[in-house]
């Protein structure tokens, strides 16, 4: 089945009974050549490319709950290649260019919304180290434009520029990012892999890993023994979790980071916004709502739910920066586990184990880098060498002194 | 979450900063023959668990002390506090 405008206009006049399932549901089979661990959105992506781009036949995506479940379903949506480090900025971008042609590729509608960003200024120093990084994007064949407070005010002019503690002075901006519907993320890349023959199991945790004279075999999981020649890890904030059944401790620690949506309100917002001053960036969704967040609540954490104090802390950002949001109500909060690393960087990289790879440690950040995750992890699964954007991605730049610390605030991983 | 401060009773969270897991108080002996891997270990590996944590706690809003908190990370259930100095005391003995 193939989406098109013509297929919509002909399933409106015959009463939609011929849309069919986007993806099959089928029994785990013995054996594959790649595993998959993990049905999240850098899971599926990897599934994806692995049959579309490498043209791998025998893959399986295996997920303990429901596609969507993790933080693919939980995430604020901003795209962005926005970073300073030469180690991450190209990857950003190759995402921001797949993102481009996301909607094309998997046929799916994922609601690419290039409405950009705009990151506020206070101060001098700030202004420096933003034209700064302007200049590191544009450097990786990104876009960004400096704006000024008249310019600033123009495009929107609903912030308080006059705080008495932190005025707003401009902005940098990346007119090319913006958001993605999270959930048409997931369903399009199921479907995209799942149309190439990947099975997609949903409803199976994996418990272990087989690992004999340092080969990985297959994973144990909650349907059975699954054989595989390699296996992908892509499980995000559970990383710690899973890896330590393979005998791995991970340069990471899993917090809590909440987000928040408000009411349906009339378009205000026209892009992403994020005070530079505090803990607070915004969006509007195409239904209306305000999607918002902050930090993280700052401590160890796998519940999936946040405290007051950080919510606290969110709203009186918001209200710092626009006051007029005072009145609209809160609608939904929630949260998600993060996989924090201890330079803010992920990790895309072979382990110590003959066929364990490992992708992980997105912080919370991830979603952008979908699509190039899922593109760079198929690269070095199919291939055993890592992607030309991921090549700093790896294990040991810990002991070799490479860490990739785009915020330079060391191995901390509450405040990245 | 409350933490129930040894001394001065139950205290919100609020009023403390988050360092990380209660291992960083072992630092490895920066003269061993290991030291450079076992700084890298202190330093970047965390065992990350779900279920009970023992962690660091600075109550920068009220005494300075340091406390070793015990939490269940997939609750938020605060088991318990002691002060970081009796436990290194008591790791010293
Ligand atoms: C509140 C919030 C806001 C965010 N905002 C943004 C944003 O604006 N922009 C951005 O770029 N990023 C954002 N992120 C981060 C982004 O969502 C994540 O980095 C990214 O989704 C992680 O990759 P994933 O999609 O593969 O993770 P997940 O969707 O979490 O996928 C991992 C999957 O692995 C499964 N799994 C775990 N253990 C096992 C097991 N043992 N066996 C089988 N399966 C298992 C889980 O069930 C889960 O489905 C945000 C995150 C949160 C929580």
């Amino acid at each position: 089945m193939k989406f098109s405008g013509f297929k919509v206009v002909k399933e409106a006049l015959t009463g939609h009974k011929g849309w069919q399932p986007l993806w099959r549901n089928p029994e785990p089979k013995p054996a594959y050549d790649i595993v998959i661990v993990g049905g999240g959105g850098h899971g599926l992506a990897t599934a994806f490319y692995l049959a579309k781009t490498f043209g791998e036949l025998k893959v399986a995506v295996l997920e303990k709950g429901w596609l969507g479940s993790g933080n693919i379903g939980r995430n604020t949506t901003i795209i962005r290649s926005n970073y300073l480090l030469p180690g991450n900025e190209p990857f950003y971008e190759f995402s921001m260019k797949l993102w481009e042609n996301l909607e094309q590729e998997t046929n799916f509608n994922s609601m690419v919304s290039q409405r950009g960003i705009i990151n506020l200024i206070h101060t001098d120093g700030q202004r420096d180290a933003y034209r700064r990084r302007g200049n590191a994007m544009l450097l990786a064949g990104a876009d960004a434009r400096l704006l000024g407070r008249d310019e600033l005010k123009e495009m929107v002019p609903f912030l308080n520029y006059d705080n008495a503690r932190f005025p707003i002075k401009g902005g940098l901006m990346q007119p090319r990012a913006g958001t993605a519907r999270h959930d048409g993320v997931v369903w399009g890349y199921a479907r995209g892999a799942d149309q190439r023959g990947v099975d997609i199991i949903q409803n199976c945790e994996v418990t272990g890993f087989k690992i004999e004279n340092g080969k990985v075999l297959g994973v144990e999981t909650s349907r059975g023994f699954i054989g595989a020649k390699k296996v992908g890890v892509s499980v995000a904030g559970s990383s710690s979790r899973v890896m330590q059944k393979a005998g791995m401790r991970l340069p990471m620690e899993s917090h809590v980071l909440q987000a928040f949506v408000s009411e349906g309100l009339k378009p205000t917002i026209p892009g992403v916004i994020t005070f530079g001053a505090g803990h607070f960036y915004v969006s509007q969704s195409d239904k209306g709502g305000l999607v918002f967040g902050g930090d993280l609540d700052g401590y160890n954490s796998y519940a999936q739910r946040g405290n007051l104090p950080v919510v606290e802390d969110v709203l009186e950002g918001g209200m710092a920066l626009m006051p007029m949001i005072g009145r609209a109500r809160l609608l939904r909060s929630w949260g998600g586990i993060m996989d924090m690393s201890m330079d803010g960087s992920p990790i895309i990289d072979k382990t110590d184990i003959d066929g364990l790879y490992f992708n992980g440690g997105w912080c919370y950040g991830g979603f952008k880098a979908t699509p190039a995750s899922g593109y760079a992890f198929a690269h070095l699964l199919a291939t055993d060498r890592p992607h030309e954007t991921a090549t700093g991605y790896r294990f040991d730049r810990f002991n070799r002194g490479h860490v990739i610390d785009e915020k330079g605030v060391g191995a901390q991983p509450n405040l990245h | 979450m409350l933490i129930p401060h040894p001394l001065l009773g139950l205290r919100d969270s609020q009023e403390f900063t988050y360092l990380g897991d209660a291992n960083l108080m072992h630092r490895p002996d920066p003269a061993a023959e290991n030291a450079e891997a076992a700084f890298c270990e202190y330093v970047f590996l965390r065992d990350n668990p779900a279920g009970v944590h023992r962690e660091l706690w600075f109550h920068e809003q009220g005494d300075r002390s340091w406390l070793v908190v015990t939490r269940d990370t997939t609750t938020h259930e605060i088991l318990g506090a002691e002060l970081a100095s009796d436990v290194k005391l008591g790791a010293a003995q």
